[in-house]
């Protein structure tokens, strides 16, 4: 294969984002609170009976992960679409679909891994055994990346338009169903005893086909964005 | 050699210009002037690829330009009206992060003798947010120390500077047309340029 420099459009977009992050640590700690206090919500507001507690714990630590994430996504391509920095990434040398790999990695990094690290703790609210949260966590590892991947898109699409966050949500909600249905699935399936292979090994298909596709498709967005 | 025929825009459903005919040859610089909402900024993001002009064809070296044509993004240098820069980070890294982008390595010396050209040496360690309009634009223009590209493609250089800092951004575009370089340039100023070298294009 011939060197066009994808690496090294990947780790410029990837040093550079993971450097601004720590410049705004506050936001992505307020991120991160927005999803600690979104799961512990739920037990309070319900009810403290833990065959109950035990039986919705995946799907709400999913669907707070999806909302955590969606949260984050309208600045992943946004504030370099202001200021200019997008049209230079666009003529850049390198690949855009390398550079947007970059960023998409880093937003992964900053918003997805702290909540895959965060959610076995928080399980313990809705008295979910060590394989539960296991799993669990198996499964955020996986899904939590297609979440980054599938957001990028829409973040690229909706660049310059007017309520572009509603817009977002309303676009990447939809097309992140499955990834919560199969992530909280997969610990159903332990309790019942069939065991977590068949939802793991879909939301690994899952990611590997996002992985190929998404940074093509945002790339073409940002293009058309620009025009 | 770059060379369009031809060409139109439009904004919205407003034509901008229409029959529009440009060649640049080596050593030369095309001054683009033209009142505000003319299309100064829309020709040049046709020339750097970055828009597709309604109808006509931009050709840079006998090939024709298709947008992110990938030769183009090598020889070209488009430095828009937006300066690309990051308020959280330093003037040094903002200059380091635009240059390894465009796939130029820059050792730290480098970096510093680009920042001291354009008088930002003692402001190299402060945040872009803390500089001012003018010095974000200089800080913008220090990346043609850097980067060597035959093809200057800038949307007013000039706004916001100084009378010694447009006197700076004349003596870089003459010098890079001296070493037989490219150079569109859009502009209200009125900047001193060798008069042999310079066609203009007025916009209305």
């Amino acid at each position: 294969m011939q060197d066009d420099g994808a690496w090294s459009g990947v780790l410029w977009a990837l040093e550079r984002d993971l450097r601004l992050a720590m410049r705004s640590r506050t936001e992505l700690g307020v991120q991160l609170l927005f999803y600690v206090i979104v799961v512990s919500l739920f037990p309070l507001a319900t009810t403290p009976e833990k065959s109950v507690l035990s039986l919705m714990g995946p799907g709400v630590l999913w669907v707070a992960a999806l909302l955590a994430s969606l949260l984050s996504l309208p600045r992943l391509f946004a504030s370099d679409y202001a200021d200019g920095t997008l049209e230079q990434i666009a003529l850049s040398p390198y690949p855009l679909p390398a550079l947007v790999s970059g960023k998409i990695i880093a937003h992964w990094l900053t918003t997805g891994l702290p909540v895959v690290v965060l959610a076995p703790i928080l399980g313990q609210q809705y008295a979910l055994d060590g394989e539960a949260l296991a799993v669990l966590a198996a499964t955020l590892l996986l899904g939590t990346p297609i979440l980054s991947l599938l957001g990028a898109i829409g973040a690229a699409l909706t660049l310059g338009l007017r309520g572009s966050g509603s817009l977002l949500a309303l676009l990447v909600l939809p097309l992140c169903v499955p990834v919560p249905i199969f992530g909280a699935g997969a610990v159903d399936a332990v309790h019942a005893g069939l065991g977590a292979a068949a939802n793991l090994s879909l939301l690994g298909a899952g990611l590997l086909m996002a992985i190929v596709g998404a940074p093509l498709a945002a790339s073409a967005a940002v293009r058309i964005a620009l025009d | 050699m770059l060379e369009a025929t031809d060409l139109a825009a439009r904004r919205g459903f407003t034509r901008l210009f229409s029959g529009l005919g440009l060649k640049v040859e080596p050593g030369s610089a095309l001054l683009v002037t033209g009142a505000n909402g003319t299309g100064k900024t829309t020709l040049l993001r046709i020339l750097a690829g970055l828009s597709t002009p309604v109808e006509g064809r931009v050709r840079w070296r006998s090939q024709t330009v298709t947008p992110f044509l990938r030769s183009l993004r090598q020889d070209a240098l488009f430095c828009g009206h937006l300066a690309a820069l990051k308020d959280e980070l330093t003037a040094e890294e903002n200059l380091a992060a635009l240059v390894t982008l465009a796939g130029v390595k820059a050792s730290t010396a480098q970096l510093r003798d680009a920042l001291s050209a354009v008088a930002l040496d003692r402001h190299a360690g402060l945040p872009a947010r803390a500089l001012s309009q003018g010095q974000r634009r200089r800080l913008g223009l220090a990346r043609l120390y850097l980067i060597r590209r035959p093809l200057w493609l800038l949307d007013e250089p000039a706004t916001a500077l100084d009378a010694a800092g447009m006197a700076l951004v004349a003596t870089m575009i003459a010098g890079h047309l001296e070493r037989g370089g490219f150079a569109v340039v859009a502009t209200h100023q009125a900047l001193d340029l060798p008069p042999a070298r310079v066609h203009s294009l007025a916009l209305s």
